[in-house]
Formats: structure tokens, sequence, C-alpha cells
């Protein structure tokens, strides 16, 4: 109960006023860096950096974090008005978000994806409150081989979801993969797929690719459809911002499940992006309510966003008790930290006490604070909905390239990102889904670097994935929701033999449809 | 106007003439961007924010700047970046000695001779580290132990600084590792404390609150003599106290990291010496040994020829190491 005396010290370290007042300016400008694509938290707080080399460490956090959870919530703004995430681990809430925000619900969708959001952020602080010294120990026995591991189970429970044909998602995990593998290896150092392309040495950026799959690709499908009945009606009603959260407790079992999911991988540190994938993969499997997945499903929007978030929280314990940072964002910080004259590692917690626990109880009130304001501005945000289609279009071109074009100031990027709009166009159009291509774009390469760095320490034997118990526990855990949706077909096989066939194409026409 | 005015004025303008070369020397007209050529939070990175802070504190520049990450492809990124912007002098990339190491192995668009080279600011030192727990007490024990060719040396990057200098390990210590690329030198210690490597080559700044914390600890420095004293980092050990590898029997006399500054390609002398003199105002300034202190880096400043020789002395030498395991590009 040690901890529990060091953070009410930390309280009163956090609850002073000009710490409130950094806290609220934080939140404010992180909800703007989030809502503006191509900005996004890790850019928004590195130019923030610069400002805090003059404050006190503790103050400097403060307001680095609270900008780190207006982001975060900010991010979800985009995913779900627009259909164009800021932030990879955003993408997931698109799914379910969208759909239902152009169903005339985007009051609904904003304030349960940002109820959800703050009860994974929650579990996370209190799972690093009271479990930070264990979980330091866990973080440590993650090699190459368990990050590989760790990877895979995102992979394979995405993937073994079904959803789209499972021939489709290999051909879209393996896009995925391709584009991933462009750039500069880590392992070899060598330079690969850039075809001639000086610029593509570093790489594809992950928000030009789903600025053009997701905004534009969207884009060009509506426009093809439907595009005079797109503006929606939306009343701006402050009674449905309470009614969405008082309604999240019946979907207690999903908050749940995804909170765990997220903690766990943020603290793997498998990141945030891998956790919402892999929460709304396993939330669509086992969810009662599992196949209307993809068309605007309240567990669709909770289950991403919690694990989100309850991931981005607990990737700051390994920044701050190992000193590798879980998420792009915390890589940031911890320059930060360095700069401000104290070293992420072990000794954070013994000599810099003040530091630690003024920054774990602000992340409690920089929560409180962060959903408060955020819940504010739902109605106003909703309202852009009533904007009709003609407008909002042209201006959804402009944001996206403007997004893509600040990430390094680079015109291939703009070029790039209305590549990605035809390819997720034609996704769409082709019933290949999105999810698998973007969560190979985004952690193939680490997960491939993982790979061959145990391949490196195994002298190429594929053993080392069972040298233990929790490698292989992970391993055994990932083939297994790989091969679940086989042998849930097996029985029926058995059962049904080829004149059932009408029946079954049937029922695939019908998955297919929302197919994301 | 009479003759003593006339004497007057044409002195006055012989004056101004005298101090004209110093008033048309080149000055910024617009936003300076610093181009870090690692992501957000690695040390060039710093370098380029902590430059950036004190030039905007001390307001040594007029103009405001702006500092850009352009880490993709191990730092190609800014260099190309910077090879594409020839003749503008509002692009400072900061890098490392990648920017002449990364072109001999790798087939990536752009040489250090694309850019101008304004100085080297501070070097960075490398130490051979070990597991807290690991039975060996010098570098001699190591290199025994090491023998056995079991031994895994983990590195930021491939065929970078890092793997560089475990190749020369082995050659002088006549073993045989096996070297496993991480993405950066936080990842490595972290995967050293973890019990999953044997050793890393880390900089001090990369591994210090993993000493602090007795996850690792150093077993010699790459360096001609022991590093100043400074601070105590463990209760009774400093940067200081650690023994040369040399003394310990580990024959590589020196091996550093250089911080190092570029302009574009094809600037005018004028615009690169407003550089140099810029960064010879901001190391003379307080916060920078602050700076350097805090990550226990050794502060130099090496600009002209002297960088030049420098870069030709170290380009031989990974040259030397890169054609013995057939790394070079062809």
């Amino acid at each position: 109960m040690d901890n529990l005396g060091e953070l009410l010290h930390g309280f009163s370290i956090a609850i002073t006023l000009p710490h409130l007042a950094l806290m609220v300016i934080g939140v404010l400008l992180g909800i703007l860096v989030g809502v503006l694509p191509g900005l996004g938290a890790p850019n928004g707080v590195s130019l923030l950096l610069p400002l805090t080399f003059g404050m006190q460490p503790v103050s400097a956090i403060i307001l680095l974090s609270s900008m780190y959870w207006g982001a975060l919530f900010g991010g979800s703004v985009t995913s779900i008005l627009f259909n164009i995430p800021g932030e990879p681990s955003s993408v997931a809430t698109t799914f379910d978000g969208y759909p239902m925000a152009r169903d005339g619900r985007p009051t609904t969708a904003l304030a349960t994806a940002f109820g959800s959001a703050a009860f994974g952020a929650l579990i996370g602080v209190i799972l690093i409150t009271f479990l930070a010294s264990w979980v330091a120990q866990v973080a440590l026995a993650f090699g190459p081989a368990e990050y590989f591991a760790v990877y895979f189970l995102a992979f394979a429970s995405f993937v073994g979801m079904g959803g789209a044909a499972p021939i489709k998602t290999i051909v879209a995990l393996a896009i995925g993969f391709a584009i991933a593998a462009i750039g500069i290896d880590t392992v070899s150092g060598s330079v690969r797929l850039t075809m001639g392309v000086d610029e593509l040495v570093k790489g594809v950026n992950f928000v030009v690719a789903v600025m053009g799959l997701f905004g534009i690709g969207e884009l060009l499908v509506a426009v093809e459809e439907e595009f005079h009945a797109r503006a929606v009606s939306s009343k701006i009603e402050w009674r449905e911002v309470f009614r969405a959260i008082g309604r999240l407790p019946r979907h207690s079992v999903a908050l749940l499940r995804s909170a765990a999911i997220g903690c766990w991988m943020g603290i793997t540190p498998g990141g945030p992006t891998a956790a919402s994938f892999m929460s709304y993969g396993i939330a669509r499997r086992f969810s009662r309510r599992g196949r209307y997945f993809g068309t605007g499903e309240v567990e669709g929007i909770i289950s991403p966003e919690t694990a989100d978030h309850a991931a981005g929280t607990s990737a700051l314990l390994p920044m701050l008790s190992l000193g590798i940072p879980g998420s792009a964002t915390a890589a940031v910080m911890m320059g930060g930290l360095m700069i401000w004259g104290l070293n992420p590692g072990p000794m954070l917690f013994v000599d810099q006490k003040d530091f630690v626990w003024g920054l774990i109880a602000s992340m409690y009130v920089g929560n409180i604070v962060a959903v408060a304001l955020v819940l504010l501005t739902v109605p106003v945000f909703a309202a852009l909905m009533r904007i009709p289609f003609v407008i909002i279009a042209p201006l959804i071109v402009i944001i996206c390239v403007v997004g893509a074009y600040s990430v390094s100031n680079s015109y291939l990027d703009v070029v790039m990102m209305l590549g990605f709009g035809i390819v997720g166009y034609l996704f769409k159009k082709l019933f290949y889904p999105l999810a698998p291509l973007v969560l190979a774009i985004v952690i193939g390469d680490k997960a491939e670097d993982a790979f061959r760095q145990s391949m490196l320490m195994s002298k190429g034997s594929l053993g080392i994935f069972f040298a233990n118990k929790l490698v292989t526990c992970l391993i055994v855990a990932g083939i297994a929701l790989l091969l679940l949706p086989l042998v849930l077909q097996l029985p029926r096989l058995w059962r049904k033999p080829a004149s059932a066939a009408t029946e079954t194409t049937a029922q695939e026409t019908a998955r297919e449809k929302v197919t994301i | 106007m009479g003759r003593t005015s006339t004497l007057l004025l044409s002195a006055a303008a012989t004056v101004l003439a005298g101090t004209m070369p110093a008033l048309s020397a080149w000055q910024p007209q617009k936003p300076i961007e610093f181009v870090a050529t690692a992501g957000p939070g690695g040390g060039t990175d710093n370098l380029a924010r902590a430059v950036q802070n004190i030039i905007t504190k001390h307001k040594l520049v007029e103009q405001p700047i702006v500092v850009v990450n352009k880490g993709g492809g191990s730092g190609a990124e800014g260099y190309v970046y910077g090879k594409a912007s020839a003749g503008d002098p509002y692009k400072v990339i900061f890098g490392t000695s990648n920017a002449w190491q990364q072109p001999l192995v790798s087939k990536v668009a752009f040489n250090y001779t694309d850019l101008t080279a304004i100085a080297a600011m501070a070097q960075d030192e490398f130490l051979l580290w070990v597991k807290q727990d690991a039975p060996y007490k010098t570098a001699g024990d190591y290199l025994k132990a090491a023998a056995s060719g079991e031994f895994k040396m983990g590195g930021a990057q491939s065929k970078d600084t890092d793997e560089v200098l475990t190749r020369m390990i082995e050659k002088a210590g006549h073993i045989k590792l096996t070297y496993i690329p991480f993405k950066s030198g936080a990842e490595t210690a972290v995967q050293l404390a973890g019990g999953h490597l044997d050793s890393h080559v880390n900089n001090p700044s990369e591994s210090l609150g993993q000493w602090r914390g007795g996850t690792q600890r150093p077993l010699c420095v790459f360096s001609p003599k022991r590093l100043p004293q400074g601070a105590k980092v463990t209760a009774t050990e400093g940067w200081g106290d650690v023994p040369t590898c040399v003394e310990q029997g580990l024959d590589i006399k020196q091996y550093e990291q250089p911080r190092t500054v570029w302009l574009p390609g094809k600037v005018t002398p004028d615009q690169a010496a407003f550089y140099v003199d810029l960064m010879k105002k901001v190391q003379a300034t307080p916060d920078w040994k602050d700076y350097i202190e805090k990550t226990s880096q050794v502060d130099t400043f090496l600009t002209g020829a002297e960088l030049d020789k420098f870069i030709k002395e170290d380009l031989e030498h990974v040259k030397q190491v890169a054609g013995e395991q057939g790394w070079l590009v062809k």
C-alpha cells in the first residue's frame, strides 16, 4: 500500500491551480492536433517540447501528457465523422464509428467512443498505480521471439475472425507486408523496393496510406453511389450524450475484455495500434452481435477505443521504468525527459518520486479534464455532419492533401495518398478487406524485424518460439485463434453436402456486404 | 560643400567601406528549418532541439527556427532531402557519422559530398556493456568467455557504427560474436537488461538510466583516456571510474561518434560561414555545457580543414572494416 500513499502525495502536486490550467491548455491543444489530420500526437508533442525546456519537469510532463490525452480523443473525431483516422490507433474505430455517424447517429458514436476511451484510460492508470514494479519485470521478459509472438497473436486474432473471404484477407495482408517492406531494412541495412525513387528510402508513412485508403477511397465510393443524399440531419442533442454514456455499462463484458487486451498490449509493448485491432477482431468473434460489425455496432466502437486508450496509457509505464517507449508519442516524451535532466530507467521511481507520482496523479485528473472537455464538444462536432456533401467532399480532399503533405513536406506523399485512394476504392468495389492491409502496413515491419532477430539469435532454428513458457503460450494462442474459424467450419462441412451450396452463396454475399 | 566636409565625407565613406564586408555578410531573411535525420526522441533529434532552444533563448538569430524530423531509412531521408535542396541556405541538417558511412554500405541516393559540412559539435563515446550479474569483471574476462563463440551482441541498426565497432572487437579480441540489430540503443539496452543479449556497445546516455538502476554495467570505454569524472552515476562509481578498453587488453584505442551539422550543397561560403559562426556562439553558452553534461557527451568543435581530415580518416577506417566484411556496395 506504499503506492497509495505516494499517489496521494502525487495528487497534492497535480491538483494545484497552475497545473490544472496546464492540463486544460494541454488537452485543448491536443484535441486540436488530434482533429487536424497529419499533425497527430507525436508531432504535436514535439512542437510543444521546446517550450517546456524552461519549466519544472513535473509541470512539463503534465502539459505534454495532457496534450497526449487530448490528441487521443481528438483522433477519434475525424475517424468517426469523416472516416479519416488521424492516428494509426484510431483506424479500427472507423469500422463501426463511421457507419453509425453516417446513419444519423454521430452524437451517439462520439459519446460512446469518448466514454469507453475514458474507461480504458482509467483502467490503464489504475494498473500503473498498483502494479508498476511487477509490470516492469514482465516487460523485461520480452526478447525478439516474444515480440514476434505478440505481433503474431495480433495478426491471428484479426485474420482468424473471418469477415471477408480468407483468401482475400491473405491477399490484402500480403500487399500490406510488401508496402511495409519499402525503405531501409533494419536487419540487413539494405534498401528495398524503392523502384529507383530516391525519396522512397524513408518508407511509406502510415498517415499517407490511411488518408488515401479511407478518406479518399470512401469519397470515391460515395460520389459514385449516393452523392445527393449524404447530408445527415442530426439534431444537436445534449441528452443523447448522457444517454449514450449511460448505456455503456450494458456492454461491460466488452469494456472489460478490451481494457484487458489494451493493458496487456501496452505493457508488452505491442502498442495501442495492435491493441485496438486485436480488440476489435476478438470482439467481432465473441460478441453476440458480431456478424453486424461494420454496420455501426456500439460494441464495434467500444472495443477498439477502450483498448486503444488502455494501451496508450499503460504504454507510459515501460517508458518511465525501462526507458522503452511503447508508442511514438512516448518516444518524444522520453526525449523530453532526457532534456529535462531525468533519465528514464529503473531508478526514476526511486530518485524522482515527486515527478513520477505527480505524473501518475495527473493522469487521473488529466483524463477527467479531457473527457469533460471533449464531451462538451460532441454536439459541435456532430453538427459538422449536417453540412451538405457537396461542401464537405472538397473539404475532405483538402484535409487529406494537406495532411499527407505535412507529414514530411513532400509532394510525393500527396501523389501516393491519391494512389492509395484508388486502391481503397478498388478494395471496396471488389470486397477486399482494408483492415488487414492497414494492420500489415503498421506492424508488418516490426513483426518482420522481430522474426529475423529471433532467427539470428537461434541460428535459424524455429525452436526459439517454443523455448520458454511465455513465448510458447503466445504462439499457441495465436495458432489457435488462426485455426478457430477452420475448426468451426469442419462440422458444418460434414453435415452439409454440396446440395446446400446455394444457401451458402447467399450467406457469403450477405457477409461480403459488411466486409470492412 | 566645403573642403573639410568633402574630406570628412570621403573619410566616412572609407570607414564605411571598411565595415562593408561585415554588413554584407549573409544573414538569414526567412525562417530556418532544422532537419533531424532521426525520429523524435533520439540523440540527433535532441541535439537539433537543444540547439534550436539555445538560439531562441539567447536570440542568436532574428528568424524563427523549426525542427522537422526526417529519420526514415536510418537517416537517409534527411540527407536525401538535403541533397535535393542544393543551394538553399535555410535548411540545416543534423546527423552523425552516418552521413559518410551509410553511402558506403547501402545503396542510398546521397553522399556526404552532396552536402556542405558545417561542424562536428559533440562526440558521443562508446562503452562495452554487460548485464549487471554477468560473471566477468573486466574486458579480458569477457573476451575469454566470448571465445566459446556463443555470445550475442546487440546494437542499433545494421552495418552502422555499432556493428562496425562489434566487428572491430571481434578482430582485436580474436572472437566471433552474433550481432543482432535493433531499431535504437534504448531498445538494445532493455534487451540486455532482460538477458536476451550478452553485451552491447551503447553510448553513455543510452544506458545511463539502466546503469543507475543496476540492470547493466560498463566494462570499458573505447577512448584513449578515461572519461572526465563528473558526478557519481551509481552509489560508488562515475564515468571516470570506467577503465579504458586498452587498459584491459582490448586493443581499440578510440571509437567515437561525432554529432554533425550540414548545409545542402552549392551554398555560398558566406552562408556556410554564418552557420559555423552561429554554432560557435551556441557552443559558448552555459546551456550548451548543460546539454553536454546531461547527455554525457564530449564537447568538441571541428570545422573546415580539421573536420575534413576527421571525415577522411574515419572513412578510410570504416572502408577497411566494411571491405573485410564484404559490406561495400558496388
